[in-house]
């Protein structure tokens, strides 16, 4: 187990808020983007990489080095700002987002952007790249672990349940799957548009080690992963509670802000928000 | 000249058709608000059902809800609807004859920031070749109005292709659409540009420049790229002795692969493909894609130039 102390958890705070700042400022320059499901999830995605995963951003193709698949794709800019802020490329790049010629696609694209694990975009596929991964590292008996990211919308994906399957099948116990608990999908609350509920039970009976926890949470996310490192013979789902959108008062928990950039003053609105 | 996307015509059509028959049935899978199906979900939220975000079950219970009577639209994203659900297309809709019309939006190109992920250039050739499989690819807002209830009408499996920009409204309200017979918008003896979707106005406007020069080119609409209008080729191939195909597609297997088809088999005469160059496309604005990937009205016409010098 590694140690939790609260200097740490302050740190990482602060990066998932330096991180939530590049999100608003590249989503507002792009004019167009998922802002929602970005902010809610950033304190997931700066827990794995400013915290837990084992990566050498001058080596991105290091082969012994952890994996991460955003596996909801259009959290893109997430992804990016992560990627910038661990020193993968200069954060300046951030502004060329969803810009023609740019690196950063609208969706990742493993083939255009080093840190970039996997192309994802079309939901569902993510978490198999990652199973593939996690049984690669099995066959080669590396000590990589994989970690990936899926939308509770995503969830509805036929896909997602044949990777679970595979998963637990192969005992991938160096495989973690965040599950962005935050309740909206893009027509509606998941619970009215087709509900993938309950989820820990579906991922229990499939076979995986679940935990819960608050995903908004730095502390509870690390101690969560601290607790997965240790699973034997099984993957692991972190079903992570979240607020999409979380940070700015006037985007949390509304659906309509799922896929729409911030513009004008509500630019300068979240951002004053993220500065306090 | 007004501009209309052709999934805003086709959520307001929808409507419309709603209201004058009780079997017609939407599907959508969680992009109800982009595909504009929203529409007929607020008017007739009965008959409306969310398959959530799971394209394949969206086809399959179309299949279901078609052998059981029902006409239904099925909407997602083109990329989705002919790229993951592809087989149940094929074995649950084409293989049996389902009356499921499968009317996606967002093709092409023009999807625009999303990037290459979502832009599908492959779908017209995937669904053109499937058995049973109606396709049509409407130019414009008016067309497309025309072509679902033209749909509706002609029981079995259909493909229809929509956009997500706004683009040139270029037929008057209630011109002629017949499935499966190409408009000739203009006449020409030089040479003949058949276009589909958006890229039919495109060439109007390049027919325009080119008269300038005393080039005179007939412009084709194909909107039905199966069944195909072979007579019009041919009369085009005969009367022009060159064609000019242009698609928001790729090169392969979509309208250009069909006109040389028939061309080759029937008469043989120079043809030059426009679309994709057998590219993914990526993220940028609409009509900057269009630009880079050389599907703009200076490229007509200066592929049009060359064309003719193979004459
Ligand atoms: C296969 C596929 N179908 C549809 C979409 C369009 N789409 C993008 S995001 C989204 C909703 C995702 O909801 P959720 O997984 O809950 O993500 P979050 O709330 O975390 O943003 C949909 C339907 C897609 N990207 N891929
Ligand atoms: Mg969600």
């Amino acid at each position: 187990m590694k140690q939790i102390d609260q200097q740490q958890v302050q740190r990482l705070q602060e990066k998932a808020r330096e991180v939530r700042r590049h999100i608003i400022a590249m989503l507002g320059q792009a004019g167009s983007g998922h802002t929602g499901g970005s902010l809610g999830a950033a304190d997931i995605v700066t827990a794995l990489y400013f915290w837990e995963m084992n990566i050498d951003p001058n080596q991105p193709d290091w082969a012994d080095r952890d994996r991460f698949v955003l596996s909801k794709g259009h959290a893109a800019p997430l992804l990016y700002a992560a990627l910038a802020e661990r020193g993968f490329f200069p954060v300046e790049q951030l502004q060329t987002l969803r810009k023609l010629g740019s690196p950063l696609q609208g969706h990742p694209d493993r083939s255009k952007l080093a840190g970039v694990e996997a192309s994802t975009g079309s939901l569902g596929q993510g978490i198999s790249w990652a199973v593939g991964m996690a049984l690669a590292g099995k066959m080669d008996r590396k000590d990589y672990r994989v970690y990936t990211l899926l939308g509770d919308g995503e969830l509805e994906e036929g896909m997602v349940w044949e990777a679970a399957m595979a998963a637990a099948h192969y005992r991938l116990d160096n495989l973690v799957a965040f599950i962005d608990f935050n309740g909206l999908q893009i027509d509606g609350p998941v619970k009215q548009v087709l509900s993938p509920l309950p989820i820990p039970g579906k991922f229990a009976a499939f076979g995986w080690e679940v935990l819960q926890i608050d995903g908004n949470d730095i502390r509870q996310i690390m101690e969560a992963l601290d607790c997965a490192r240790v699973v034997k013979g099984k993957p692991t789902a972190i079903v992570a509670r979240t607020i999409k959108g979380k940070g700015c008062s006037f985007i949390e928990n509304k659906v309509e802000w799922h896929g729409v950039a911030p513009k004008g003053d509500e630019i300068a609105r979240a951002l004053a928000e993220l500065d306090m | 000249m007004d501009k209309q996307a052709t999934r805003d015509a086709y959520g307001k059509a929808l409507v419309e058709l709603g209201k004058q028959h009780q079997d017609v049935v939407v599907l959508d899978a969680d992009l109800s608000k982009s595909t504009k199906t929203a529409d007929f979900a607020r008017e007739f939220p009965e008959r409306f059902i969310n398959a959530g975000i799971a394209e394949q079950n969206m086809i399959g219970m179309a299949s279901g809800l078609a052998s059981a009577g029902k006409t239904v639209f099925a909407s997602t994203f083109a990329i989705f609807a002919t790229g993951r659900a592809f087989e149940a297309v094929r074995n649950s809709v084409a293989y049996s004859k389902m009356n499921v019309k499968i009317c996606a939006t967002h093709a092409g190109l023009t999807v625009g920031e999303d990037g290459g992920s979502h832009q599908s250039v492959e779908d017209i050739a995937l669904m053109r070749s499937v058995p049973n499989m109606t396709v049509v690819v409407p130019a414009d807002g008016v067309s497309t109005g025309r072509a679902l209830f033209a749909l509706y009408e002609s029981k079995g499996p259909a493909y229809l292709r929509l956009g997500r920009p706004a683009v040139p409204v270029i037929y008057a309200e209630g011109s002629p659409f017949e499935i499966g017979r190409a408009n000739v918008l203009r006449q020409g003896k030089d040479v003949a540009i058949i276009a589909c979707g958006i890229m039919v106005a495109k060439a109007l406007e390049a027919a325009e420049q080119l008269a300038e020069e005393n080039i005179q080119a007939a412009v084709v609409d194909m909107h039905t790229i199966k069944p195909l209008d072979e007579t019009v080729i041919l009369q085009m191939a005969t009367e022009t002795g060159a064609i000019l195909t242009v698609e928001e597609h790729s090169i392969i297997g979509g309208l250009g692969s069909a006109v040389c088809e028939t061309v080759c088999a029937h008469h043989p005469v120079p043809v030059m493909r426009m679309g994709v160059n057998d590219v993914f496309g990526q993220s940028g604005e609409p009509d900057q894609l269009l630009d880079y990937y050389g599907l703009n009205v200076e490229k007509i016409v200066q592929n049009v130039r060359d064309l003719l010098r193979k004459k």
